[in-house]
């Protein structure tokens, strides 16, 4: 565990450990008892999957053996999972820098100016939690349709920036303003200019929090599905979640090709996710709001 | 610190406040048009692409407007909405499924959440290991949640058919094609994604707890109810109030897993307003009574919203916080 996690005794455990530890067995049975069946919750259904993924189709253990990656072929190669991937990644990418970039600028003007209008803007920015993507599918349709955007990736990516951009620019000037303004005004002493100060002194300590809110940038868009199923009309534009409705769409649904497809899927943000996720409970707790 | 007192000391406190409650730091005044130019990206896409949108809704709720059908296209008055309230059972349906659908959900996700955040608060070996395994989910879309679990309750490869086996439940037995126990599938796939999410925000404000309130509370000779009860309650009072409403819109609004696992069926079983809304956009390109519906769906999150945080008294912290 690095610094950034909480210390180890601490909380509502922490201050009855000395009692704890007197009467260790039973406590930690209550403790253990539900979270082995928690995890058990969690994880069989990623198991299941996994066995799913790599068993022949013909197969009925429930266990991956005999190992083949048949459906893994099908399902790249013949069902277009490549070209989702691709897809996925490109959109995921773009938002990713986008995002950044945009609630940067924002985030460093309302942490470090005073300006009118300041205050009414942080409370619109938060009551856009309201208004979510669903609610608005058919006017975003109309509006990409009039700027002939329509199956075209760059539709995507701007819908997934637009409704990440408040809360990430709430958090991202959160960050900025726990930088010391000392710095930067030190580098202007030093004769910097403001945007010199910045980009050599406030960015590089920011670090953090490009990484933590670019993760979920790209786990929001790479899971993002209705816009990508409203916005894209032919099949090599569509990202992984429309591929898999696709494929559970089928006639009749070939399992071992769709387990496949989900894990394909599910990699990359699980493995994201676990580097992330001390980020989640140190604070950035409003993200995590978003859901 | 974090979620709590975010929404109402915005101006002062941006979320991730790690400067706990300090006041804004020497913030420069007024610099002309700097601020601006640096927010206008911002400004220019969320007034484009949602306040715009939004406004766009309340006049297409007064249009015939079909893609499809462009000729009938023109001025409707409240037709649209006379249609809705009187003339569709579907729309009444939908949304006492909706209400049933997000209590049940909220609730089970509050209770369960907590419980797992109180146990990933002890220490143990391995905790950051389980975490990561017991929050998982959170980072998975509703689309593949939908994939994972029609593997897990398929009739005859899923692992329904385990239970079958043993006795549990009928042989071939299809949770999701019956009108008896599709609603209890669906809650138990959301479940699966949606306990995490509380438990992230319910964990982060227990390591807020400041360890000499535990400390005393043991002096005084609490038990772990009571400590649970008078000490660490009022503690996430705040947290627990304003992240089950943000979930309450959550699960209001997203349309992801019952759109693809159910589909709203059997029938419309499981279908709720805003996935009634989505299938009239996706399927039917009816935008005009689509965009009534969703009118419907913004006055009722409104409504609920305000009530909500009047009754919950939001920010009326009891005790030791300040």
């Amino acid at each position: 565990m690095s610094a950034i996690t909480a210390p180890t005794v601490r909380g509502i455990g922490g201050g009855g450990w000395g009692q704890m530890r007197a009467k260790l067995n039973s406590a930690r049975l209550h403790l253990f008892v539900p979270l082995t069946l928690y995890l058990l919750f969690t994880l069989v259904p990623f198991y299941w999957m996994v066995v799913f993924a790599f068993r022949p189709t013909t197969s009925h253990n429930p266990y991956p053996w005999p190992i083949t990656l048949a459906n893994f072929k099908v399902v790249w190669n013949v069902l277009g999972f490549g070209t989702f991937f691709e897809n996925s990644v490109i959109v995921g990418v773009g938002v990713l820098i986008g995002l950044n970039v945009i609630c940067a600028m924002a985030g460093y003007a309302l942490a470090r100016f005073k300006f009118a209008g300041r205050g009414a803007l942080i409370l619109i920015l938060l009551c856009t939690q309201f208004v979510p993507g669903v609610m608005l599918l058919i006017p975003l349709f109309v509006i990409f349709r009039h700027l002939g955007l329509i199956d075209n990736l760059f539709a995507l990516i701007i819908a997934d920036i637009v409704f990440q951009l408040p809360l990430t620019s709430l958090l991202m000037s959160g960050f900025i303003r726990n930088v010391p303004v000392e710095l930067e005004e030190a580098a202007m002493v030093d004769g910097c200019s403001r945007v010199r100060a910045f980009l050599s002194v406030t960015l590089p300590l920011l670090r953090p929090a490009f990484v933590a809110i670019g993760s979920f940038a790209f786990i929001g868009s790479w899971n993002n599905f209705l816009f990508a199923l409203m916005f894209m009309s032919s099949q090599n534009h569509f990202t992984l979640p429309v591929g898999l409705d696709y494929t559970i769409g089928e006639f009749s649904v070939n399992f071992g090709a769709l387990a496949a497809g989900g894990l394909i899927a599910a990699v990359p943000v699980v493995i994201i996710f676990a580097f992330v996720q001390k980020y989640l409970v140190q604070g950035l707790t409003f993200g995590a709001v978003k859901g | 610190m974090g979620v709590t007192q975010t929404m109402l000391e915005a101006e002062q406190r941006v979320p991730l406040g790690a400067g706990v409650g300090e006041p804004a730091k020497r913030r420069r005044k007024h610099k002309g048009w700097v601020p601006y130019a640096m927010l206008s990206p911002l400004v220019i896409l969320i007034a484009a692409f949602v306040a715009y949108p939004v406004g766009s809704v309340v006049y297409y709720s007064f249009q015939n407007y079909n893609i499809v059908e462009p000729f009938l296209n023109g001025f409707a008055g409240w037709s649209n909405y006379s249609t809705m309230l009187h003339h569709d059972p579907l729309f009444w349906s939908s949304l006492l499924f909706t209400g049933k659908w997000v209590v049940t959900e909220v609730v089970l996700q509050l209770i369960f959440g907590m419980i797992l955040a109180l146990i990933m608060n002890e220490a143990f070996r391995w905790r950051g290991f389980t975490r990561a395994a017991v929050f998982a989910p959170w980072a998975v879309s509703g689309v593949l949640t939908t994939t994972i679990w029609l593997l897990l309750y398929d009739p005859q490869a899923g692992i329904v058919n385990y239970l079958s086996n043993i006795g549990l439940a009928p042989r071939g037995f299809a949770i999701l094609a019956d009108t008896h126990t599709v609603f209890w599938g669906a809650v138990l796939a959301e479940l699966w994604r949606g306990v995490p999410f509380f438990a992230i925000i319910i964990l982060a404000d227990l390591q807020s707890i400041p360890r000499e309130l535990i400390e005393a509370a043991n002096c005084d000779g609490a038990n772990a109810w009571t400590r649970f009860r008078w000490v660490v309650l009022p503690h996430l009072r705040d947290a627990v109030i304003l992240s089950t409403l943000l979930r309450c819109v959550w699960e209001f609004n997203n349309v992801d897993l019952l759109f693809t696992l159910t589909n709203g069926g059997p029938g419309t079983e499981t279908t709720t307003l805003p996935l009634y809304v989505a299938r009239q956009a996706i399927d039917n390109h009816n935008f005009g009574y689509g965009a009534a519906l969703t009118m419907a769906g913004f006055a009722i999150l409104f409504v609920f919203s305000m009530i909500y945080l009047k009754l919950s008294k939001f920010g009326a912290s009891t005790g030791y916080r300040s």
